[in-house]
């Protein structure tokens, strides 16, 4: 999950893994994704164009992505377990939600005693993104029959971004699969050992776990942040959001409502304008020559451009 | 327990289901820039407030830990450096951690 992708992450850890993963690298699975994938993504895009590595490694990009994010597993596996869930929960949520933000929020609400429906809601909301990205990837994967539902579970921010970095559909299949494979065992791995670990240590507060979640939030969307105005602006409103009706709401409530922070940015987002900022922009067709612009649905990476033209407006 | 095992078990439906749609899903539908556009947005809401509720807040109040706002800022302070995720994370956990070894909680 965890994205500090942004230039930040590209640094050593630029040079040791190929481009795409670069931007990558510090997310946790999914997590990061959401967040990440723009960042790591311009990171990579920038990374790869700078070094001409236009020779494509798709199975060592996504072995180096998959192990520095899988890590972070780690720090789920503790923080689950400090929250209150049980190792199994922690395993079952990697094993087979596998998407980090999600995962990491879910604990989150828990640890904080809220509303069960409440942190639930938001884990899935959490989780909608991926759907985007599969709505990228089928294009690419093209998966078919029963395959397409394991290929599911793989579709997070980090393959994402290594599949669409890729320059032709073979080598994207590829690097999905490797990207996929590694970050999926050592997660799991990363999770089981975190939760063990956790529940040796007494209180999880010493240990300054109660920090890891928060801390991994603002990594993810740190890039993001960097990227326009408007998304500076809907993090401080999905903040204050959260925060003024902590006081008045079932817990775990008020950061679902601050979703409307998000639609009230893409309300105030001038549509038309999106075409033609900037090229790679979300209106280009996915594989141009940007990688993983295209290739976040969300379009992460794309997106900063167009935000930047539509900050006049949005404020 | 059982409420939790409920809520991992239905957090990995919904969050498996959302992928298995993406690929199941028309593509026409991100045509839409306004959907494109909230789809990149919802994540930055929803990360930014649980970043800050988790920071700030303690059940139904706002809370200041003292500790854990410093390990906070460590994080940010990390971020600016462009620290890697996990040692974003290692510094702003290892920072609350010693201030309350030092008794600051």
């Amino acid at each position: 999950m965890p994205p500090a992708r942004d230039d930040g992450g590209a640094d050593d850890r630029a040079a040791a893994i190929p481009a795409p993963a670069a931007g990558t690298a510090s997310q946790a699975p999914t997590t990061a994704t959401l967040a990440q994938a723009d960042g790591a993504t311009a990171a990579g895009w920038a990374a790869q164009t700078a070094a001409q590595t236009a020779a494509p490694r798709p199975v060592r990009d996504g072995v180096a992505l998959g192990l520095a994010v899988g890590v972070s597993g780690l720090a789920f596996g503790a923080a689950a377990v400090s929250s209150g869930l049980s190792t199994w929960q922690a395993c079952v949520l990697s094993l087979l939600a596998f998407t980090g933000a999600s995962q990491f929020a879910l604990a989150g609400v828990i640890a904080g005693g809220g509303s069960l429906v409440a942190g639930t809601a938001g884990a899935i909301l959490l989780g909608s993104r991926n759907a985007l990205y599969g709505l990228r990837l089928s294009d690419v994967l093209r998966p078919r029959g029963p395959r397409r539902f394991l290929t599911a579970l793989g579709v997070i921010d980090e393959t994402t971004a290594v599949t669409l970095a890729q320059p032709d559909p073979a080598s994207a299949r590829t690097a999905f699969t490797a990207t996929f494979v590694c970050l999926y065992l050592t997660w799991n791995l990363a999770t089981l050992g975190g939760a063990l670990g956790a529940g040796r240590i007494g209180s999880p507060q010493a240990f300054g776990l109660d920090v890891v979640g928060p801390a991994a939030f603002l990594a993810l969307i740190w890039p993001r942040l960097k990227s326009g105005r408007t998304e500076q602006l809907v993090a401080l409103a999905g903040a204050g959001i959260a925060l003024g009706l902590t006081p008045v709401l079932p817990v775990g409530v008020p950061v679902i409502l601050a979703a409307t922070a998000a639609l009230a940015g893409a309300l105030a987002s001038p549509v038309g304008s999106a075409r033609s900022e900037s090229p790679g922009d979300s209106a280009a067709p996915a594989r141009s020559a940007r990688p993983s612009a295209s290739a976040s649905p969300g379009g992460h990476a794309p997106a900063a451009p167009p935000s930047r033209g539509r900050e006049g407006r949005v404020s | 327990m059982t409420g939790i095992w409920i809520a991992v078990v239905v957090t990995t439906a919904g969050c498996y289901a959302f992928k298995l749609a993406g690929l199941t899903v028309p593509q026409r539908v991100l045509a839409n820039p306004r959907v494109r556009r909230f789809a990149e947005l919802v994540p930055v809401a929803l990360l930014a407030a649980l970043a800050a509720s988790q920071s700030l807040t303690s059940g139904h109040a706002i809370e200041f830990d003292p500790a854990r706002l410093a390990g906070m800022g460590a994080a940010i302070a990390a971020l600016l450096l462009r620290a890697p995720f996990l040692v974003v994370i290692v510094v702003a956990a290892g920072t609350a951690a010693a201030l309350r070894a030092a008794g600051i909680s």
